[in-house]
């Protein structure tokens, strides 16, 4: 896969439009078990992003990840920041600058084992590791650009009974069930705009 | 915040409120004045709830001692920005950074007069952990 510099920008600004299109979302997903600021700092941190273009889409693609990374680490706040911004960031480490598939199964697959670290957390707990996991497994199993975005909405679905048991959410043991995890939605959303970005740019 | 040269271990309070953060470090100033290197930090950019890491980062480098800096968080945010600010600082500064696992008001105050007294960061990072065990 390769992706000059229009399609990289492209790939940017539709993950940066994918959250903040959806903050008001995120945030009353967040109100319902956490401290309902996710949609606001998602926003701030991808607002931040967009504000590197166009110079960011210049950089090599893992350059660009790692930068993104590193942005969203600074700018987000709360725990969001560092949890997304260090997939970014080890994505970013893990790829080559023309990867194939193989190659992001792999990157993604060791990005997400830095999230988990990062959070000291696994699947199960009702965080965006509930999503992450699922999609990077039938990514790895071959799945097409389509059936990885409908898993990625379908997983952040099926956060809604799960019971919290990292973040804020966690508080509220049994009365976190019922709720969709706003981290999860938010990974959910960022995934489709990468999918959908990518089928259009490099045939994903 | 003026701080001292002491060398004795840096104290940096991380709360999601600003307030809690300033007002547990005038909880500290009042029990060991300016014998230890002190800072806080506390909500978002915005001013609202929040931390966020360069906050953390400009904290860690007003208290920075060389004998180290121990960190007080309050809730789970706080903690993994914290511990993302500290794997952000320099190799040699790395390892003379600990987050403390205690209460974040009781602790920097329990740190602090541990700090005051020429405690190793071992020592004050215990202090602050065992308190309230």
């Amino acid at each position: 896969m390769s992706l000059n510099r229009a399609a990289k920008e492209n790939l940017v600004r539709a993950l940066a439009v994918s959250v903040i299109e959806h903050a008001d979302e995120l945030t009353s997903l967040d109100q319902a078990i956490g401290d309902g600021d996710h949609g606001l700092n998602m926003k701030r941190g991808f607002e931040a992003v967009l504000a590197t273009l166009p110079g960011l889409a210049d950089k090599s693609l893992p350059e660009m990840l790692r930068t993104i990374g590193t942005t969203l680490v600074m700018k987000v706040g709360g725990a969001s920041g560092p949890l997304v911004g260090t997939f970014f960031i080890e994505l970013g480490k893990a790829v080559p600058e023309q990867p194939t598939r193989s190659d992001l199964v792999g990157a993604t697959g060791k990005a997400i084992e830095s999230v988990k670290a990062r959070g000291r957390s696994e699947a199960g707990q009702k965080t965006l590791l509930d999503v992450l996991v699922p999609v990077q497994a039938i990514f790895a199993a071959g799945a097409d650009a389509e059936a990885i975005a409908a898993e990625a909405a379908k997983a952040a679905v099926r956060t809604t009974p799960m019971l919290a048991k990292r973040g804020r959410a966690s508080f509220l043991g049994e009365r976190s069930i019922g709720h969709m995890d706003p981290g999860s939605r938010s990974a959910s959303l960022l995934i489709g705009a990468a999918v959908a970005t990518l089928t259009i740019e490099a045939g994903l | 915040m003026s701080n001292s040269e002491s060398g004795n271990v840096g104290i940096v309070i991380v709360s999601h409120s600003a307030k809690i953060a300033e007002g547990a470090a005038d909880m500290v100033r009042q029990m060991v004045g300016n014998a230890v290197p002190l800072a806080w930090t506390g909500g978002d950019p915005e001013g609202g709830l929040g931390t966020n890491v360069a906050g953390i980062l400009k904290a860690i480098e007003i208290a920075w001692s060389s004998a180290g800096v121990a960190i007080l968080v309050d809730l789970g945010g706080a903690e993994t920005n914290s511990e993302m600010a500290v794997e952000m600082l320099a190799e040699d500064r790395r390892g003379r950074v600990v987050i403390c696992n205690a209460p974040v008001v009781e602790g920097a105050v329990i740190a602090a007069t541990e700090s005051s007294g020429g405690s190793s960061l071992s020592a004050v990072q215990r202090s602050a952990e065992e308190f309230y065990a």
